[in-house]
């Protein structure tokens, strides 16, 4: 008896200490793991911004702080170009999808009619199908209609913004609509019965009662679309016309060559401008 | 209470695919009074509601408020607001612009907007709270949100639909009374919902006890619990004593039936019937009494013995067995305060019930 006491009096102090917080071996296992799991994530997104100050030419080693590269970035009219078709591709890539969407979001949630499994299957597929099948298929699909084109209206058109743009529609539908149906999921269709038996016709109730309540949700959607069209490559690549590149096919031929700090640079103020959307997204959905 | 018909339900049925939710219902709610639909969830007097707002359309027959055919007339048209189960307070406004809802959609000028909503907020007594959100508010002031909403709109009729469901049961009393005297004072035609047969004794004018569809039976309280015309409405309004036998003849007033086992009782007949007829005795046990047995029986009697006693505070429960497969419920008023419950019967004491004819009924079905 006296022999045992003082072992279950330690083992009592070693259970004690763990369920306060303190140290121990499986703890700090924990914690180290914890360290080396972030810093695997965020390690080459530090450096990349790091050394979008570095003075060196080749971004490589750090010999002094510097704003250069962005000065020089901001001179550089391809990249500035680039940037611009960017803005512009995914902004109005954005609106459409997200009207198209949240209208196919609505159908889906509300109505039963005919097809509607296999509209609903349908739907999803962009999000499954790997990037370079809908490039290829985008790309072979542009080209059948320019030919239609050409065949009746005798115009030649080639592969520019506006290309680029709607295969940037046509994957984007799909993530909005998924965010915005659920939203209207969540939405109680009491609400909009209240809003009738209170004599709001159907476009009453819509504007004054859905929209403002699946609005967050429809925003998420927009948010989405926006940055998956900001950082879309491949799609981007296939359906861009000579002289109409987008920032990250610009960025890719560019490294090609070399590696600059000017690319750490664009893809630092990239990171910027995708964080920014996050936090917007995130802000509003909390004000809910 | 005027005799005008405020709704009128003519041969209305609604079916949802294979279902009939609402089978050929004929009903007449008069101007003013407080009508209540009573029955089990699942009854149609919900279906029916939701048919009065226009929520649904009723598969045939014909609606009509104050006379109007309402046909195909949209919820938002019709001259009617309703009260939701689950209040469908609108969560992204205020109170104030909960309740200026319906007059915004009628293009109420501004100012007479916010007269309005401070009366029907001051009505319900929520004055103060405009400025609060839906989910700032506890349920029973919610309630009276989605009650100012719907009556700042002077409706011809107000629609409840279980609105007191979600209360909990002393602020559901409250309400209860609440809402009464709150439609004394608009004089606004209420038609009630519920599953609560008290709530609906408590409340209403008029009373439509429904099941399975069908309308059962329409009348006051006193009548729908004194004078229920079928077995469903004896048993789902109050508590009762059924005892199943067949239609032997006459007596008086009164029709006399036998239990397989040869008892005989005698009560009310809502309706004549022949001898031979399968018909369902009802008594409530507030009205059978319970005596000591001296020697002889008297008129309407019959031996038993006490099972159970239950003391419940205003009443006492007893239970008597009159023979092997029968017993009887009865409550007795406990209208003497006394703390000595051995001068009161005891389980296994013989005891003579009376069931007095006036008291009973004689039910087909």
């Amino acid at each position: 008896m006296i022999k045992t006491a003082p072992a279950t009096t330690a083992s009592a102090r070693i259970r004690g200490a763990f369920s306060e917080g303190r140290l121990t071996w499986s703890g700090l296992a924990l914690t180290g793991f914890s360290i080396l799991v972030y810093l695997f994530l965020y390690a080459p997104i530090v450096i990349l911004v790091l050394f979008s100050f570095t003075r060196d030419e080749f971004g490589v080693r750090w010999t002094g702080f510097t704003f250069d590269w962005y000065i020089r970035l901001f001179n550089n009219p391809r990249m500035m170009g680039a940037a611009w078709n960017t803005l512009v591709v995914a902004t109005v890539s954005t609106i459409v999808s997200t009207i198209i969407g949240t209208l196919l979001a609505m159908a889906m949630e509300r109505y039963r009619f005919r097809g509607r499994n296999a509209m609903e299957g349908l739907i999803y597929l962009p999000i499954v199908v790997p990037e370079i099948v809908m490039a290829v298929a985008l790309l072979a699909f542009s080209a059948i209609v320019f030919d239609v084109i050409k065949m009746v209206t005798g115009e030649t058109l080639r592969r520019n913004l506006t290309t680029v743009t709607i295969g940037h529609i046509a994957f984007s539908i799909s993530f909005v609509v998924v965010v915005v149906r659920t939203s209207l999921k969540n939405f109680d269709r009491r609400l909009e019965e209240a809003a009738a038996d209170l004599g709001a016709d159907s476009w009453q109730t819509f504007w004054r009662i859905t929209f403002p309540l699946i609005l967050p949700g429809i925003i998420g959607g927009a948010l989405l679309a926006f940055t998956l069209s900001l950082d879309d490559f491949i799609i981007s690549l296939f359906l861009s016309g000579p002289g109409t590149s987008l920032l990250p096919v610009e960025v890719y031929n560019r490294v090609r060559r070399a590696v600059t700090p000017e690319i750490n640079a664009i893809s630092t103020l990239m990171l910027i401008l995708s964080m920014a959307l996050v936090a917007l997204s995130q802000l509003l959905q909390r004000r809910r | 209470m005027s005799d005008s018909i405020a709704i009128e339900l003519r041969d209305v049925v609604k079916r949802f695919g294979d279902v009939v939710a609402v089978d050929h219902v004929n009903l007449q709610i008069r101007d003013g009074e407080f009508f209540s639909m009573l029955g089990p969830s699942g009854c149609g007097k919900t279906s029916t509601l939701r048919m009065i707002a226009g929520f649904e359309l009723p598969t045939a027959g014909s609606i009509l408020i104050h006379g109007r055919e309402m046909g195909l007339t949209p919820p938002h048209l019709r001259p009617v607001n309703t009260v939701f189960q689950s209040y469908a307070l609108f969560p992204h406004m205020t109170v104030a612009q909960n309740v200026a809802f319906g007059l915004e959609m009628r293009k109420v000028p501004k100012a007479e907007i916010a007269r309005q909503v401070k009366e029907a907020l001051e009505l319900v007594r929520l004055s103060g709270l405009e400025e609060r959100r839906p989910r700032q508010l506890s349920g029973g002031q919610q309630q009276r949100v989605a009650l100012a909403r719907a009556l700042v709109n002077h409706p011809e009729v107000l629609l409840l639909d279980e609105p007191l469901g979600a209360l909990d049961q002393k602020l559901r009393k409250e309400m209860q009374l609440e809402l009464k005297s709150l439609q004394a004072r608009v004089g606004i035609t209420f038609v009630f919902v519920t599953h609560d047969q008290e709530e609906a004794l408590t409340m209403s004018d008029r009373i439509a006890v429904m099941n399975k569809g069908k309308l059962l039976q329409v009348g006051t309280p006193t009548e729908i619990y004194e004078r229920p015309n079928c077995r469903f409405v004896a048993d789902f309004i109050g508590e009762t004593n059924f005892i199943d036998g067949v239609v032997i003849g006459r007596d008086g007033n009164y029709t006399v039936l036998e239990t397989p086992e040869g008892l005989r009782f005698r009560g009310l007949a809502t309706r004549p019937l022949s001898d031979g007829t399968q018909v369902t005795y009802s008594i409530r046990p507030e009205k059978v009494r319970l005596l000591a047995p001296n020697g002889e029986l008297p008129p309407n009697g019959l031996a038993g013995t006490v099972m159970t006693v239950n003391y419940i505070g205003s009443d006492t429960r007893i239970t008597v067995r009159i023979n092997d497969r029968r017993t009887i419920d009865i409550w007795e008023q406990n209208t003497r305060s006394t703390l000595d419950r051995d001068e009161y019967w005891q389980p296994g004491e013989a005891a003579v019930i009376v069931c007095p004819p006036d008291n009973a009924l004689v039910l087909s079905e």
